[in-house]
């Protein structure tokens, strides 16, 4: 990894937006990568939209993420993509509950199965994220979340 | 070696705090710097959320009298509460040592001012420090007790929204002072401002921060990253690693000890390159220190005192462009949750037409559609003054429209004063205060108070109750309405209580729906004989 990558997970409060970027960043922090993760909390609790910032490589300088230049958009909530498709780059990676299978879009897990559908596009080893699932997630719900994950990053 | 960790600002600071003995820790909840005193008890400290910020660094300044090493917590504008004490604590000092962490939240996040805390340092004349990220925030705060110490002085100790809540890689490798013993050491002239003992104090302080500022010119507080020399940058905070990725070229000098400003330093810096720009968030507060000692500095056009600084804003402020900022997609704004007690107040309010004097909280989204039935918010426990200034200043018939709105927190923190008032000064019309109690500071996150007999960690401790605080102070109709079961009666409770000319509160009580599972918990662990988190589960 020679250069920082950039993601931008987003939803609505409420959703687990934090959760699943506590998980990206802990992925990244693993893998032994420089990690900042940023977002504002307060009034963002309140069912408004929500986005955190997660960057990563060799030195990440500023917290945020600028426009334009995010490598991955997680969208949690579809609706949300005109807020923040500004954040991402051309030709960058949109991740978002439609390019599940039903199943896995609906449930629970369906953060978790994001990640994994993300998990393809970076290059964070399959450990780092195993590790970061449980060091993240309370006991009883690893093992689910470590199946939804794997099983969107294996999908065709 | 020690371990890498990924932590926030905010939890950076409470490790600091515990690895190098801090004794007490009080604050007050507030974005984005309430999760420095819920680190700091998460690791084992001993703390305690006060009232309001005012009473924290009190609770601090006694603990730093006595040897210890204190810390208290608060947002930018709880510094406004604390100020008294501040002021005048500077002038006193203290034996231990002593860390007041303020918060600013520039471009609001979650504030209902963008005001610059390091004007406080310089009207208080107190050191203050300030990280650019986690790492920082944790060596940063060693030095930060290390410096009150030596000079016997508190140390205010800034960080803004993105270094609080922006995780990062923290090693815990700077080695943490020792704590001294605690001992109780009598001086009363040093202690008791009396104007005869304060004379000579601000004299001493004024000594100290000549010391400190000879001391900080010297010192490993400024930091150069030198890179070109076709431009120089002088930062603080998060603005320095902005800097650094928006303008590779850019010779950067990094500001850790932002009062007393080490203008020598910065003065040989401005030599060695062909131009030098000040990138700060907020007020121009550096850039009028460099100005005022004939330092030549770009002006900063004046659109970038407003908002936060991102990457591509930097570029555009040291590009010298004065044009507007690109418009950002608004998003989905925050609201009440569904089934929310507070949403059957605000329908209460728009039904009968009432002026809300409003307060903090949750609950100033009751000024947003569908509700717009708050019509103002100031300042923390203002709901009742307001409220009361309205009442006696309007014609009768419209001031009985007048109510006071605030939460159970807001009231503990502030409020309680205004009581007060309304018994003292009661407007001819009366006057209604309606208390929304969710039991919670639930803005910040859901943290306890005094009114909630629960102490950091949730366990139970002493508590205050708000009906009686308000018959103690003579209000003469005190009500509490259970939101579960009679929230229906509110309206014609509500019209009765603004037709006669008493003074009244009405209590709204109904748990908070998002600390409900929390509270049943808790209660359930308590009811069989155990406190403890984990143990009966």
């Amino acid at each position: 990894m020679d250069k920082v990558v950039n993601i931008v997970v987003a939803g609505l409060g409420g959703q687990g937006v934090i959760t699943a970027s506590d998980i990206l960043a802990t992925a990244a922090f693993i893998s032994g990568a420089d990690v900042k993760k940023s977002e504002v909390h307060g009034m963002s609790q309140r069912g408004g939209s929500v986005a955190s910032d997660v960057r990563f490589g060799p030195r990440v300088l500023s917290p945020m993420v600028p426009p334009g230049e995010a490598d991955a958009l997680v969208l949690t909530a579809e609706d949300q993509e005109s807020a923040f498709a500004h954040l991402l780059r051309p030709r960058g990676l949109r991740i978002a509950p439609s390019l599940l299978p039903a199943a896995l879009a609906s449930g629970k897990m369906a953060n978790t199965a994001l990640l994994g559908l993300l998990s393809r596009g970076i290059g964070l080893p399959m450990d780092c994220w195993h590790r970061a699932i449980d060091q993240v997630l309370k006991p009883e719900h690893r093992a689910a979340n470590r199946a939804a994950f794997d099983a969107a990053r294996s999908l065709p | 070696m020690a371990e890498r960790q990924l932590l926030s600002g905010d939890e950076a600071v409470a490790l600091a705090a515990h690895r190098c003995g801090v004794s007490l820790a009080s604050g007050y909840p507030g974005t984005p710097s309430t999760e420095i005193i819920e680190a700091f008890a998460g690791l084992g400290g001993r703390a305690g959320w006060a009232p309001n910020e005012k009473v924290a660094v009190e609770v601090a300044i006694g603990a730093a009298f006595c040897g210890a090493r204190a810390m208290a917590t608060m947002k930018h504008v709880g510094l406004n509460v604390a100020a008294d004490p501040l002021f005048t604590v500077a002038e006193t000092g203290v034996d231990g040592a002593l860390v007041i962490v303020t918060c600013d939240d520039p471009g609001m996040a979650s504030s209902q001012n963008e005001q610059d805390s390091r004007r406080y340092a310089i009207a208080a004349a107190v050191p203050m420090l300030e990280p650019t990220d986690a790492q920082e925030a944790h060596d940063l705060f060693l030095e930060a007790v290390r410096l009150s110490e030596r000079w016997k002085v508190p140390v205010l100790f800034r960080m803004t929204t993105r270094v609080c809540h922006t995780q990062g890689v923290v090693v815990a490798a700077a080695e943490a002072p020792p704590a001294p013993p605690i001992v109780y050491c009598r001086d009363i002239p040093a202690r008791v401002m009396i104007p005869a003992n304060a004379r000579p104090a601000h004299r001493r302080l004024r000594a100290k921060l000549a010391e400190i500022l000879a001391w900080g010119e010297a010192g490993t507080l400024v930091r150069e990253h030198r890179r070109g020399r076709r431009m120089g940058v002088v930062a603080n905070g998060v603005c320095v690693p902005h800097a650094l990725e928006a303008e590779p070229d850019a010779s950067v000098l990094q500001l850790n000890l932002i009062h007393p400003l080490p203008i020598e330093r910065i003065r040989s810096f401005a030599a060695t390159v062909d131009a030098l720009a000040v990138v700060e968030e907020g007020d121009p507060v550096i850039e009028e220190q460099l100005l005022a000692a004939g330092i030549r500095v770009r002006r900063r056009p004046e659109m970038y005192r407003f908002g936060e600084h991102d990457v591509p804003r930097v570029r555009r402020l040291l590009a010298g462009e004065a044009i507007p900022d690109p418009p950002r997609p608004r998003g989905k704004p925050p609201q009440l949750c569904n089934g929310c007690p507070h949403r059957t107040a605000y329908d209460a309010f728009k039904g009968l037409q009432v002026y809300a004097a409003g307060d903090i909280g949750c609950y100033s989204l009751g000024a947003l559609p569908p509700f717009e039935a708050m019509d103002t918010l100031v300042c923390m426990g203002a709901a009742i003054g307001v409220g009361l200034g309205m009442r006696r200043v309007l014609p009768d018939s419209e001031a009985r429209k007048v109510v006071s709105v605030l939460g159970d927190s807001t009231f503990v923190h502030s409020g309680i004063t205004g009581i007060v008032e309304m018994v003292y000064n009661p407007p001819p019309t009366g006057h209604v205060v309606v208390i929304l109690d969710n039991g919670t500071t639930a803005m910040t996150g859901m943290q306890e108070h005094p009114a909630t007999g629960r102490g950091v960690a949730h366990d139970l401790i002493g508590r205050v109750r708000l009906e009686d605080i308000c018959r103690g102070c003579g209000v003469q109709h005190v009500e509490v309405i259970d939101m579960h079961s009679a929230g229906a009666s509110l309206p014609a409770k509500l019209a009765e209580r603004l037709a006669c000319d008493q003074t009244s509160v009405l209590i709204l009580r109904r748990p908070c729906l998002l600390t409900v599972k929390r509270l049943r918990e808790l209660e359930a662990r308590e009811a069989a004989g155990c406190g403890q988190e984990g143990c009966c589960g």
